[in-house]
């Protein structure tokens, strides 16, 4: 069984939702980076999203933007980021790893080569998020072969029939974006994310976990309860980014903000 | 259209493209987050409604003759041509439309489509300002709330047209992310139509992005090339024998390209900015220093590292300086059907002067690169040779640009 399909088993039988934290990779360094993955799954993550650094991210607003940019000035590539994965899972067999990016750098590498290497590295999912079904076949017959589930974007603006039609052949789990704009801006309503969660429930059996606007404990605790996981990024990474010194550099009170951060939001998922 | 002409002419034609799902070849598609997936499905379907509406045409035709001033005219330009002593030299007047360059064109067309699906708020990226301007333009004309992303370097480089923008009743956002140029205005003006999609309708500048805005662009903007091909069989009773056009993401090229596709004897010359130099480091030439690569919603050639990070493009000219190119100029280029050429920052200011001096027309440093080439091809070629040149805006705007690299002091 995957590790995605067998956390959200075991997150079910325990009756709570899933805490997706999301990490740049290489922000502000490697080292930092690598070792607050390892310490997430502690902290209370229970998937984790693993953002691979974009010189164009046009989906993201200012603090991821911001994250990736610290990422490749500190040499992330495609590559650095499958050895990070494949580091963590030298310590860690279980906590499912979502890489989360653009098509380019993945284009730029080979989709077949670069399914093999992420599957090598352990990786469980992909997100990609200016793949659109439309465009999905360069990658999909190989994510597929090397067992990699290709998690589906879903958003408010997609129609209940072309929910029905891209989530026929949707694997892992689905991702909602619970709002029309970019990472870490605004958040939806309690009462926006039920009626959503209604229509996508009714158009697949997977997992749903809404992402997009979800920065404080409670607004966590909410999305966790309402659909399957609460995927939190920017305002972790905002918290973190505040500890940087002036060249932007990782101080001691980096990682422990970070790891806070995600305890506060893990104690509320569980509350 | 007789019916015989159909099945065989069109498969036999270069104009047909894109496939229904916006390739061109390998290049363009829609490769855009979900959020915009069901917009740019809605986009298609009002575009292909509108195309076939003859209402729509109608009403596009009233404004491009009375508020634009089509058609543009094609002026023999006898001095330049006299001093090269080579091929005959047509410029394609698109500087005198209203705002002062070819934008007007594409942007008329969309403000019409963005109105006939109740949008009430137009975003766009702009590079040179000319863009911006011409969008800011009709929202004036139609009473629409107007925002333009423009990067902070390109703010600095292209104040005239800041302040026009300003005038006109528009929102300026200054892009300070990455090198603050087009790239990065792009890369906002997505987030922003993203964050707005109720009410706000994108109206994008050049023939590049996710499907149909290539294709949707092309056709308006094809009427230069239609103008031009009769116009120039008119003054010289035949064909040209090459077409020159200059290309950032490449919508006056396209437009002056389309109409002379399927004229397998005439050939076409799009000009990419080569910046200081093609290996300097320091280019905006796409198709002559890039790879294909997925960025802004289509495949295409981007300039890129190794890695897939897009890299920054340079040029002298703000609407050159794009790392991409419009996908249908990737296939062209594929397929050999555009020769693509470049000159460099030297080269256009060079030419801008020349043609200044010699024909009284103030060229854009854009459309300069277009008229480099044609100095280094027409002496090359027969005196009783033709080159049609899209001089696609005039060059008011950069007139400050200009005199700093002259030296001068206004």
């Amino acid at each position: 069984m995957s590790r995605i399909k067998a956390c959200f088993d075991r997150l079910k039988k325990e009756g709570r939702g899933a805490l997706l934290p999301y990490l740049e990779a290489f922000d502000p360094d490697r080292e930092t980076s690598l070792a607050l993955l390892r310490q997430m799954p502690e902290a209370g993550a229970d998937l984790i999203e693993v953002g691979v650094p974009f010189s164009d991210p046009s989906a993201d607003g200012p603090t991821i933007q911001l994250a990736a940019q610290r990422g490749l000035k500190a040499g992330a590539t495609l590559k650095g980021v499958l050895d990070l994965i494949h580091e963590f899972r030298k310590e860690n067999d279980h906590t499912p790893i979502i890489l989360m990016g653009y098509y380019n750098p993945i284009d730029r590498y080979g989709v077949e080569r670069f399914c093999k290497d992420a599957r090598a590295a352990d990786v469980d999912g992909l997100i990609v998020v200016d793949l659109p079904p439309e465009e999905s076949e360069e990658l999909a017959p190989y994510a597929r072969a090397e067992g990699l589930d290709m998690i589906t974007l879903t958003a408010p603006t997609t129609p209940d029939d072309r929910l029905k039609a891209i989530l026929k052949d949707a694997s892992g789990f689905v991702y909602y974006v619970s709002i029309t704009g970019i990472t870490g801006t605004r958040s939806a309503t309690e009462d926006q994310l039920k009626a959503a969660m209604t229509r996508l429930k009714a158009a697949t059996d997977l997992p749903v976990v809404a992402g997009f606007g979800i920065s404080t404990p409670e607004q966590a605790r909410i999305a966790s309860r309402i659909s399957d996981g609460a995927v939190v990024a920017s305002a972790i990474i905002k918290d973190m980014a505040a500890t940087y010194d002036e060249h932007g550099h990782a101080t001691a009170k980096s990682l422990p903000t970070a790891l806070d951060k995600i305890r506060s939001l893990a104690k509320a998922v569980r509350g | 259209m007789p019916a015989d002409t159909s099945i065989t002419s069109q498969l036999n034609s270069l104009r047909t493209g894109p496939d229904e799902r916006g390739h061109f070849g390998i290049h363009g598609g829609r490769f855009v987050a979900e959020t915009l997936m069901p917009l740019m499905l809605e986009l298609e379907k009002a575009y292909n409604h509108a195309k076939t509406d003859p209402q729509f045409q109608e009403e596009l035709d009233y404004y491009l003759r009375h508020y634009v001033g089509r058609p543009s005219p094609l002026w023999h330009a006898k001095r330049l041509s006299e001093t090269l002593g080579g091929a005959q030299i047509y410029l394609k007047r698109e500087e005198l439309n209203h705002t002062g360059s070819h934008k007007l064109n594409n942007v008329m067309g969309q403000i019409l489509l963005a109105r006939r699906m109740g949008k009430t708020r137009i975003v766009a990226e702009t590079g040179a300002g000319q863009h911006g301007v011409a969008t800011a333009t009709v929202c004036a004309l139609f009473g629409l709330e107007c925002e333009i992303y423009m990067g902070a370097t390109d703010v600095e480089r292209q104040k005239p047209n800041v302040f026009r923008m300003h005038l006109l009743g528009a929102k300026v956002h200054p892009v300070t992310a990455g090198a603050g140029t087009l790239k990065d205005a792009m890369n906002e003006a997505m987030r922003d139509w993203v964050a707005n999609v109720e009410n706000t309708y994108f109206l994008v500048g050049t023939v590049a992005g996710p499907h149909p805005y290539p294709a949707m662009v092309r056709d308006f903007q094809s009427i230069i090339g239609t103008e031009a091909r009769e116009q120039i069989q008119e003054q010289t009773g035949r064909l040209p024998d090459a077409v020159i056009a200059a290309i950032g993401g490449g919508s006056n090229a396209m437009g002056i390209f389309h109409p002379f596709l399927d004229d397998a004897d005439v050939p076409l010359y799009g000009v990419e900015a080569a910046g200081l130099g093609l290996d300097s480091g320091k280019t905006a030439a796409s198709i002559a220093r890039g790879k294909p690569g997925v960025l802004h919603g289509n495949r295409t050639y981007l300039l890129q590292d190794d890695h897939g990070q897009i890299t920054e493009a340079h040029s002298i000219s703000a609407g050159l300086d794009y790392p991409g190119i419009g996908p249908e100029h990737s296939w062209l280029n594929d397929i050999g059907r555009v020769n693509y050429v470049s000159a460099t920052d030297q080269q256009a200011l060079e030419a801008f002067q020349t043609l200044t001096r010699l024909e009284g027309i103030i060229p854009a440093l854009e459309s300069a690169h277009a008229v480099a080439h044609a100095i280094v091809m027409a002496p090359t070629m027969k005196k009783d040779q033709t080159i049609i040149v899209n001089l696609s805006g005039r060059g008011d705007k950069d007139v400050p640009t200009v005199a700093a690299h002259l030296g001068v002091k206004l």
